[in-house]
């Protein structure tokens, strides 16, 4: 690495000396529509960040004998959104795969709850994910992303397939769309206001 | 025979992370999490210590404000890990200043949910 990036200064935080951050975790499986959401709200372009991972699985420090370890190379895509003066909410793209729980594990910490993005074709590759987020115990709602064409299945189905408890709200949202993927953000946030009181 | 004969260039590339860090541990996850604020502190809080080059970087990055630790590894595109001991060593020696994120109570969470509903509706109407 040579010089280091140079930024703008909308790209640091507005009020960082004051504010708390938060989180909120957009989960979903492969290309369900997870980074195009992120975009469609965040405030910065949005960033990605990547872990090398050895199969020993902990730590820099392992790389002390590299023989024979393997890297995988997660990316967790982000955006940000200012809040108040008070708050920046930070948006967390993760991948639906379990096999990265250390990634999990730092994104699931503390995170207010997540958003779960939803493919009403491919239904069935979202019990992973789902359950990854019951695991971790986080509050969620379901944001069905609606691709163009694809026929618009009754809720109350798409609530059986997902065996969704009845207060776990399900919204329909395109994810290119900043109001509509907003207005998804906004009802996740009511509902975990619900289970707060 | 020279030592670099034995890497192939998959143990290269893993042995340069643990070059940048000095071969020094992960930090604690509480204090560095991935939205963790960090910025430059004061001169005079800092204590006179050689950088690395990565080191200088990412304190120049800091320079101009805040950043969260996730910023921080998405604009330099270093590993998160490697990042993290970095800036680790960074505050240690007084050149960063860092704010965890406010440990989660109900309270706080209640009143949290609440700014940021009326964040959300007041952007996005
Ligand atoms: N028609 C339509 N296309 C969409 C919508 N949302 C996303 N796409 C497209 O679907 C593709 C995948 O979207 P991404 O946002 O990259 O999905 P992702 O979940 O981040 O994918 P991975 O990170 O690879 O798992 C892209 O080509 C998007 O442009 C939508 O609401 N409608
Ligand atoms: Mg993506």
């Amino acid at each position: 690495m040579g010089s280091g990036p140079s930024l703008d200064e909308q790209d640091y935080v507005r009020g960082g000396a004051t504010q708390t951050a938060v989180k909120i975790l957009v989960v979903g499986h492969f290309a369900v529509g997870k980074t195009t959401f992120i975009g469609a709200i965040s405030e910065i372009a949005p960033l990605s960040t990547e872990e090398t991972m050895t199969r020993a699985a902990e730590g820099v420090d392992d790389l002390k004998g590299v023989e024979g370890k393997t890297t995988t190379t997660v990316a967790m895509d982000f955006g940000r959104l200012t809040i108040s003066d008070q708050v920046v909410l930070y948006l967390f793209g993760t991948p639906g795969q379990q096999r990265f729980v250390q990634m999990w594990e730092d994104m699931a910490r503390g995170a207010l709850g997540a958003l779960v993005l939803v493919d009403p074709e491919r239904l069935a590759d979202s019990f992973a994910v789902i359950d990854l987020i019951e695991q971790y115990g986080l509050d969620y709602a379901i944001a069905v992303n609606h691709f163009d064409g694809s026929p618009l299945r009754e809720e109350q189905a798409l609530r059986e397939a997902l065996d969704l408890l009845d207060d776990t709200p399900v919204v329909t949202c395109d994810a290119r769309d900043e109001r509509s993927s907003a207005q998804a953000l906004i009802t996740l946030v009511r509902h975990l206001q619900e289970r707060a009181h | 025979m020279s030592y670099g004969d034995e890497l192939d260039s998959e143990s290269a590339e893993l042995v340069r992370p643990y070059v940048i860090t000095k071969g020094r541990g992960l930090p604690d996850e509480e204090q560095l999490s991935l939205i963790t604020l960090v910025t430059a502190a004061d001169d005079d809080q800092r204590r006179p210590t050689r950088l690395s080059p990565e080191e200088q970087n990412l304190l120049d990055l800091c320079g101009a404000g805040y950043l969260s630790v996730a910023e921080i590894a998405g604009h330099t595109r270093l590993p998160l890990g490697v990042v993290k001991i970095l800036l680790s060593s960074l505050t240690e020696s007084g050149h960063l200043v860092t704010r965890p994120p406010v440990a989660r109570a109900a309270l706080a969470d209640r009143q949290i949910l609440e700014e940021v509903l009326n964040g959300l509706r007041a952007k996005f109407g």
